[in-house]
């Protein structure tokens, strides 16, 4: 158990600079998730973390304490790979009691923490066998039975599930919710995959090119995206953008085919008549009633999914295609006009130039 | 080879009965040899074997022949000592270079790899010269120190071990860095293990080299307490005038093929496992 803390921290390959300083404070017994799309810089802040890559400025501290130079075996953390990492000569429980034997552990406390961990895992029967005679799943458990046993500071997760079919996917996610949950570690947990970010993480860290585009709640990050970025990557399907402006009161933004949206929150005048992004996620558009501001979309294609509908279609003057969800099959001919508009809340802006968020 | 046609599957295992013949005929006949006495060898030769095998064998064992001052038996355990030392050498060396190159990030790596890689060109022959006279400097002659050693530096092992590492996950070793132990740990508990079925490979291959090693234990060996087999039997062939104990060489011949078909033989299931998988 223990508060980890990232202080500016910057890497670079050679003359690359991968990470651009990225700060974050985790509490104690938080299961943060670091999410981004491959080549973001991810997996190189867990692994600056672990110790397996050198920090080229910056400080990360575990319980207060500067690891900077410490080597991976002295910041008591402990981490699962994507590929396992399991040691195939080894059987299951010499798998999990190495680390501890290393540690020269007296061998009836490394025997009863690897059969305790065994037991939390439902890993008790498979103790003799090798990994190869494991399946994917198993050979997951053992790996993060390896971590258990060591009771460390920190749990560290480098894509671990993304070798596993999308079931046991599921299935492993929730284990690994309810480990945390009985277990109480400090968790970093870097992924590519929202949904597992969403359902696993209290909080998000959400990377861009070596930049932490926003760090904040699930839901925060849902409902109140800092960078089109982070707008366009959390949500499936993604949102949808659009070009428009803000009117000269600021009190409503104005699309391509002079419709009027009018905004939520109070007005933003000091960006009236500004060139923006709007972006509205799928799941947000509602069928118009009278006398509200319509957006008419034309049905290009449908996809029915059972549960829900997914429309693509355009709108009036912009090409671009746009994303609507509808619950339940809804059957739709192409070329159908459907008169949609969207609760003001629902709204998000972004300057079309720095991509940031505009208004709350 | 699909279709099942009698005649074919006739043919097929004819010449193969074919092939096998004509290249164990050689062995048969030395093996009839061996089991005669010179005077039935040298007038007409037989072709089947005589009644004199276990006297030939053990006077090849515990005598040697004429003018040699040492036995077959001798000869075999330096020949063992040699091909061993040799097999055992090149295995830990070559492990040792390999999990350098590999996993160890020091200046001018690649160049050392590739000075490696460039001796694979440069077979003993060549550098023969040279070797003996550096053998020659640090007293080796005449020693197992001196048949050893200098046929121990392998590039070919060596380099098969670095294709075998760079297989391993780097993850592996990360992991092990995670669990706390050094890079010695990672060789031993490890590596080794997991290049087992590799070691096993070329230990096999390395046996049969040291083993039929000829040249150089023929150029640092004038005592002949330090004779190996192969050179033994080269020397019972200088006889000047005289006759050669033809049964003898023969039987002596015989005893140089067992110990490498021995090895084959029992290790023949881990070295086909070495070379067509891994432990991964």
């Amino acid at each position: 158990m223990a508060y980890v803390s990232l202080k500016n921290i910057y890497k670079s390959f050679g003359k690359t600079e991968v990470i651009h300083g990225i700060s974050c404070d985790i509490k104690d017994g938080e299961f943060i998730v670091i999410l981004g799309p491959s080549g973001c810089g991810k997996s190189t802040v867990l692994r600056m973390i672990a110790g397996l890559e050198a920090i080229t400025s910056g400080e990360i501290a575990i319980d207060g304490k500067v690891v900077n130079r410490l080597e991976p075996a002295d910041r008591d953390i402990a981490m699962v790979f994507q590929n396992y990492a399991l040691y195939p000569h080894m059987t299951v429980y010499k798998n999990m009691a190495y680390g501890l034997r290393i540690r020269r552990m007296p061998k009836a406390e490394i025997d009863e923490r690897v059969r305790n961990a065994a037991k939390i895992l439902e890993l008790t029967e498979f103790l003799d066998r090798k990994p190869r005679q494991l399946s994917g799943g198993q050979r997951q458990r053992v790996a993060m039975g390896r971590c258990i046993v060591r009771e460390p500071k920190v749990f560290l997760f480098d894509e671990p599930l993304s070798n596993l079919d999308a079931k046991l996917r599921v299935q492993m996610r929730l284990e690994i919710r309810n480990l945390h949950e009985d277990l109480k570690i400090t968790s970093i947990y870097v992924t590519h995959d929202q949904v597992e970010a969403m359902t696993l993480g209290d909080r998000l860290i959400v990377m861009h090119d070596g930049y932490a585009a926003q760090v904040g709640t699930p839901l925060d990050i849902y409902e109140y995206p800092a960078t089109q970025f982070v707008a366009g990557f959390i949500g499936s399907p993604a949102m949808n953008f659009l070009n428009a402006r803000l009117d000269p009161s600021g009190e409503s933004v104005e699309i391509p085919g002079n419709v009027k949206l009018p905004l939520a929150n109070s007005s933003l005048p000091e960006h009236a008549g500004k060139e923006v992004i709007l972006g509205i996620r799928p799941e947000h558009f509602e069928p118009a009633h009278d006398g509200a501001a319509t957006l008419d979309l034309t049905v290009d294609h449908v996809e029915l999914l059972g549960a829900d509908t997914l429309v693509y279609g355009h709108f009036a003057e912009d090409k671009t295609l746009s994303t609507l969800r509808l619950s339940d099959v809804q059957h739709l001919d192409k070329n159908t006009k459907l008169h949609l508009t969207v609760p003001p809340q629902k709204i998000h802006l972004f300057d079309r130039e720095t991509g940031h968020r505009i208004g709350k | 080879m699909v279709e099942h046609r009698p005649w074919l599957t006739f043919l097929t295992h004819a010449v193969l009965i074919g092939g096998c013949l004509i290249i164990a005929f050689p062995i048969y006949i030395t093996f009839v040899a061996s089991t005669h006495s010179l005077d039935e060898i040298t007038s007409t030769f037989p072709l089947w074997p005589g009644g004199h095998l276990i006297e030939n064998y053990t006077r090849a064992l515990s005598v040697g022949p004429r003018d040699l001052g040492a036995t077959v038996g001798t000869m075999m355990l330096n020949s063992l000592i040699m091909a061993l030392g040799i097999t055992f050498g090149k295995i830990f060396i070559s492990l040792l270079a390999a999990f350098a190159i590999v996993y160890f990030n020091f200046r001018f790596r690649m160049f050392f790899f590739w000075m490696i890689f460039i001796t694979l060109m440069l077979p003993v022959e060549v550098r023969i010269l040279p070797t003996y006279k550096v053998a020659a400097d640090l007293k080796l002659l005449d020693t197992y120190s001196g048949l050893i050693f200098p046929l121990i530096a392998s590039a070919t092992a060596t380099f098969l071990f670095r294709q075998f590492f760079m297989t391993i996950p780097d993850e592996l070793c990360e992991a092990h860095r995670i669990d706390g132990g050094g890079p010695i740990r990672f060789f031993f508990d490890i590596l080794l293990p997991m290049s087992r079925t590799s070691i096993a490979a070329l230990f096999v291959i390395l046996f049969i080299y040291g083993w039929n090693q000829y040249l150089w234990p023929l150029l640092i060996t004038n005592d002949e307490r330090y004779y190996t087999l192969l050179i033994g039997i080269k020397r019972m062939l200088d006889v000047g005038e005289g006759v050669a104990e033809w049964n003898i060489i023969m039987a002596s011949s015989m005893l140089a093929m067992i110990p490498p078909v021995l090895v084959v033989i029992f290790m023949q299931k881990q070295f086909v496992k070495g070379m067509t998988e891994t432990e991964k």
